[in-house]
């Protein structure tokens, strides 16, 4: 089976994020007011192949935890889809 | 005496390798490069990660190096005892490899900084910085986007508990304050020194700081700090 997954990479609640910081500061320069809490991350969106939904996960919970996040400043959490026309 | 063999390790996109070279020889060392697909690191006394962009800092500073094919043979050297030093980006490979503890954050204020800064030497107890005084301030350079030091606050009170915070970022007479700390560093922490004593990560760059035409020369109390330490392991 073929699965599109989306992983969303976020620093951690508890550590400062100084580019959210930043572009908080931004917005109301541009008129743009009432944000709060900004911060920034990043999605790493991949396709891969695994015999079940359940393998799947856990290769990407696995890969997130070893190499695409850094677990001591970063969190994740992840979608995954069936891609169509796949078994 | 022989003189201290010193490997320098060159990922695709590092780009301090040469001056690491040019400054361990100018300080009477052997010095050669690594390339990150070699494996055998035997006969040096001495590793060193320089400091660049290895993998273009892409996903992570650090984070592609540090499943290059040469670490494993850096992660065994260490193990064995012998003395490893990473240098700005190295000392973002060493984090991400696991050999020393937190990672290097994008620095506050969103300022990539290049300038002079002091340091306050911390411990004199490391291969690193036995020829130091405790207490001595250096001027040594950065030059670096992501050298903001985390680490959970546990692991800082081990780091602060077993003397292993190498330098801090100071004002030049050795005091640790905020407008000192150029990055946003927990603790004014730019370097620290693995649990066997025997890794050091920094972030500031000792190489530029060993010839008094250009930069001054006090970055050079630590390579002859490190090349002391691998002649007595040589001469047993």
């Amino acid at each position: 089976m073929k699965f599109e997954v989306a992983i969303d990479v976020m620093p951690r609640r508890e550590i400062s994020d100084p580019q959210g910081q930043t572009i908080e500061r931004a917005l109301p320069t541009l008129g743009f007011d009432g944000f709060e809490s900004v911060r920034v991350g990043k999605r790493i969106a991949v396709v891969m192949e695994a015999e079940t939904e359940a393998q799947a996960r856990d290769i990407i919970e696995q890969a997130c935890q070893r190499f695409l996040t850094n677990p001591q400043i970063e969190h994740f959490s992840y979608s995954l889809t069936v891609m169509q026309g796949t078994t | 005496m022989t003189k201290p063999q010193v490997g320098v390790v060159v990922f695709p996109g590092s780009n301090c390798e040469q001056d690491v070279v040019h400054a361990f020889r100018y300080l009477g060392a052997e010095a050669r490069y690594i390339w990150h697909h070699e494996t055998d690191v035997s006969g040096f006394d001495v590793l060193v990660l320089p400091g660049g962009f290895a993998y273009g800092d892409y996903l992570r500073t650090g984070a592609i190096a540090a499943f290059s094919p040469i670490m494993d043979s850096v992660r065994a050297f260490a193990h064995e005892g012998g003395p490893v030093i990473g240098i700005c980006n190295g000392f973002q490979i060493l984090c991400e490899a696991g050999l020393l503890p937190g990672a290097l954050r994008r620095n506050t204020g969103l300022k990539f900084r290049c300038i002079p800064v002091q340091v306050r030497v911390e411990t004199t107890a490391s291969p690193f910085t036995s020829s130091a005084g405790e207490g001595q301030v250096l001027e040594i350079p950065i030059n670096h986007f992501e050298g903001n030091y985390f680490c959970d606050d546990e692991t800082l009170s081990v780091l602060e508990r077993d003397n292993r915070i190498a330098f801090r970022y100071c004002s030049p007479d050795g005091e640790t304050t905020a407008e000192a700390n150029p990055n946003g560093a927990l603790a004014n922490i730019a370097g620290i020194i693995s649990e066997a004593g025997n890794v050091l990560g920094m972030m500031p760059h000792p190489e530029r700081a060993i010839d008094p035409e250009v930069g001054g020369t006090d970055g050079e109390v630590i390579f002859r700090s490190v090349m002391a330490a691998s002649s007595l392991v040589t001469q047993g």
